[in-house]
């Protein structure tokens, strides 16, 4: 049986459509391309621009304390330490309260709360309010997500004129009455590693909160209700069968709350002293990979050494991060696998 | 036994016209109930802790940003350091446009490599890598976007320019616009697409006359986080866009290869000085810059909420 071709609604394409297709099809693959391109670009831009450096100063830069432009001196030990202790206090502080944090979300206090009170009043089957348990959720969620709207660089100066002033006095006070601890070995005159990890922590906590929620929504009711049918009270659901099931995408969130707190600028660049040094005191000033490439970079102007130097600072940050988040993304890709087969 | 089946949680269905239930009573006296309520409790003063911040930074935005902030803020330059007044007129104009300019970059480029991840070849090798490119450059530290942009574009150019920092601010831009893209035009329904193919229409036209105007609001979204997240950052433009003191023009006309403020910087700039007049900026700045960021981020979260969920 013929077609017919005749008829204006049922023409096959004309030249035209199918060279525009084509064109279409090959500019679309042609900006999927150039997104693998500019990874490529930005990691041998930075690699290549780094290479007098890494030729100049070895391994050695890794393991070097000083930074002295003046006698060209280079190492960056010192931010090293800073970068991953910062990161590792702040990933402490914010676990514990993003997976709270999460948990709270998960388990509806908030409605439970809300609804008790409401039948207190008996208004919970009114139509203005039936609906308030989900609402309250729905804000707390987006109270949460609120957290990482605001600019890194506003947390600064919260810091600065917040955390600093409010935490100094405690500090100083544990400082003088427990100064044997390596911990609060110095005293905090103003910048250092403990308000910067606070604020750096405050900054993290809506990663984990969102990441480690999706972890436990998707753990499967069944196993819930498995274990409630068994007796068991809500936490010893939550501990022994609700966060075992989610640790994997709980762990892969703080990895990549990790990734993110490594790469954190400009909160650190304000708080954390700048100071060039290694201490395990809570309360000394330090300084970040990327706050030494903040202060840095602007002045290094033609000085193509000093250049060489930050770019290949730049390309060991770029390496730990990358590490890092990759890790990450792999456990919570592995993490979601294993939760296929539960339900 | 009905009853038994249909009862409510066991805590709060102590029937008394049922004995056999009150074994199921939870009293607090016992141990491993006492332990439940109180890790509630916990959790829930962690939650109430975790967002006293949030309040905090807002308190302060708007009890020392608020109170100072005049009109005149909008369209006067910076002060000197024992000057009075002053504004951040040309860190506003800076900001708008170098967060134009990474938009014009991000947005065509993210959309039409969306296009191939979601629709025409998304299951093909190219589009994993490009997917595992977009997710490495979403996690990427800002700072490094700006050391990229100075070594490709200030060293080249050989200045400080607005346009360097639009490159830089375009690179955080870009994954954000791809993922959030390719998410939206898979979440068209595939009959859609299939009716447009089965009426004959080429990829091209489904794409550009189906599922591009149909994924719009959700793309859109994307767009409005990218923009909110760009608008915010300081890292990535300290050493391309740098600061300056002056609007952003020569001989009158614009000028956009000249050092360029904006307002992050202006804060980063003035939060360490020791004038009260440049602090007091400072606060008012991160007011205007929260505001702005919040509204650009609400907006494009309403532009999805509101699309028709087919």
């Amino acid at each position: 049986m013929d077609l017919d071709t005749s008829s204006e609604i049922s023409r096959p394409p004309s030249t035209f459509q199918r060279v525009s297709d084509r064109g279409f099809r090959i500019l679309s693959l042609g900006f999927a391309w150039l997104t693998i391109l500019v990874v490529l670009y930005i990691i041998w831009e930075i690699g290549s621009k780094s290479t007098p450096a890494m030729k100049t100063y070895g391994a050695g830069f890794l393991t070097g304390t000083t930074w002295d432009p003046n006698t060209g001196e280079f190492g960056i030990l010192p931010e090293i330490w800073g970068t991953l202790y910062s990161s590792i206090l702040a990933l402490t502080i914010g676990t514990v309260f993003g997976v709270a944090v999460a948990i709270f979300l998960t388990e509806g206090y908030l409605g439970t709360v809300v609804y008790n009170t409401l039948r207190l009043c008996h208004l919970q089957q009114h139509r203005l309010f039936s609906k308030a348990p989900t609402a309250c959720e729905t804000l707390l969620k987006n109270l949460v997500e609120l957290l990482a709207a605001i600019p890194s660089v506003v947390y600064g100066l919260w810091g600065i004129f917040v955390v600093i002033p409010m935490i100094r006095p405690t500090c100083n006070w544990l400082h003088e009455s427990f100064s044997w601890i390596p911990f609060l070995g110095t005293p905090l005159s103003g910048p250092g590693m403990l308000p910067a990890a606070l604020v750096l922590a405050v900054m993290i906590l809506p990663t984990i909160a969102a990441i480690s929620r999706d972890a436990l929504v998707s753990v499967p009711p069944k196993l819930r209700e498995a274990s409630y049918g068994l007796g068991a009270t809500r936490w010893e659901t939550l501990l022994a069968v609700i966060l075992p099931t989610a640790a994997g995408g709980i762990f892969g969130a703080v990895v990549l709350a990790f990734g993110r707190a490594l790469g954190e600028t400009m909160a650190l660049a304000m708080l954390v002293g700048n100071a060039n040094r290694i201490s395990v005191s809570l309360f000394a000033p330090g300084n970040t990979l990327a706050s030494l490439l903040a202060n840095n970079f602007a002045e290094a102007g033609g000085d193509e050494n000093k250049v060489a130097v930050l770019m290949f600072a730049g390309l060991v940050l770029m390496a730990i991060t990358l590490v890092v988040n990759m890790i990450g993304a792999l456990i919570l890709q592995r993490a979601t696998r294993g939760l296929k087969g539960l339900n | 036994m009905p009853e038994l089946i249909d009862a409510p949680a066991p805590s709060q269905s102590a029937g008394s016209d049922q004995p056999n239930l009150n074994a199921l009573e939870r009293s607090l006296r016992k141990p491993r109930t006492f332990f439940s309520v109180l890790l509630s409790i916990l959790a829930t003063l962690l939650t109430i802790i975790a967002l006293v911040p949030l309040f905090s930074v807002i308190f302060m935005l708007f009890y020392r940003g608020g109170s100072n902030l005049v009109a005149s803020n909008f369209w006067n330059l910076p002060p000197a350091p024992f000057g009075e007044g002053g504004g951040f007129g040309n860190a506003l104009v800076g900001t708008l446009v170098m967060v134009g300019i990474a938009s014009l970059i991000s947005v065509p480029f993210g959309i039409l490599a969306a296009v191939f991840l979601a629709e025409l070849g998304p299951f093909s090798r190219t589009a994993n890598v490009v997917r595992f490119c977009a997710k490495l450059l979403s996690g990427f530290p800002s700072i490094l976007a700006g050391v990229f942009a100075y070594s490709a574009v200030v060293l080249v150019t050989g200045g400080f320019s607005a346009w360097a920092g639009g490159i830089a601010l375009s690179i955080l831009m870009l994954p954000i616009v791809i993922l959030t893209a390719e998410e939206a035009i898979r979440m068209v329904p595939s009959k859609m697409r299939e009716a447009s193919i089965g009426m004959g229409a080429t990829h091209t036209q489904t794409v550009l006359r189906i599922l591009l105007p149909t994924a719009m609001p959700s793309i859109l979204t994307g767009v409005m986080l990218a923009i909110a997240r760009a608008a915010g950052e300081t890292a990535p433009l300290l050493f391309t866009a740098l600061f300056s003191n002056y609007w952003i023009v020569t001989n009158n006309q614009l000028d956009l290869n000249q050092p360029t403020a904006s307002m992050a910087v202006l804060i980063y700039n003035f939060s360490g000085v020791p004038f009260e007049n440049q602090v007091q900026l400072c606060w008012s700045a991160s007011l205007v810059l929260v505001l702005m960021v919040l509204v650009v981020n609400l907006v494009g979260k309403s532009l999805s909420s509101r699309a028709p969920q087919r």
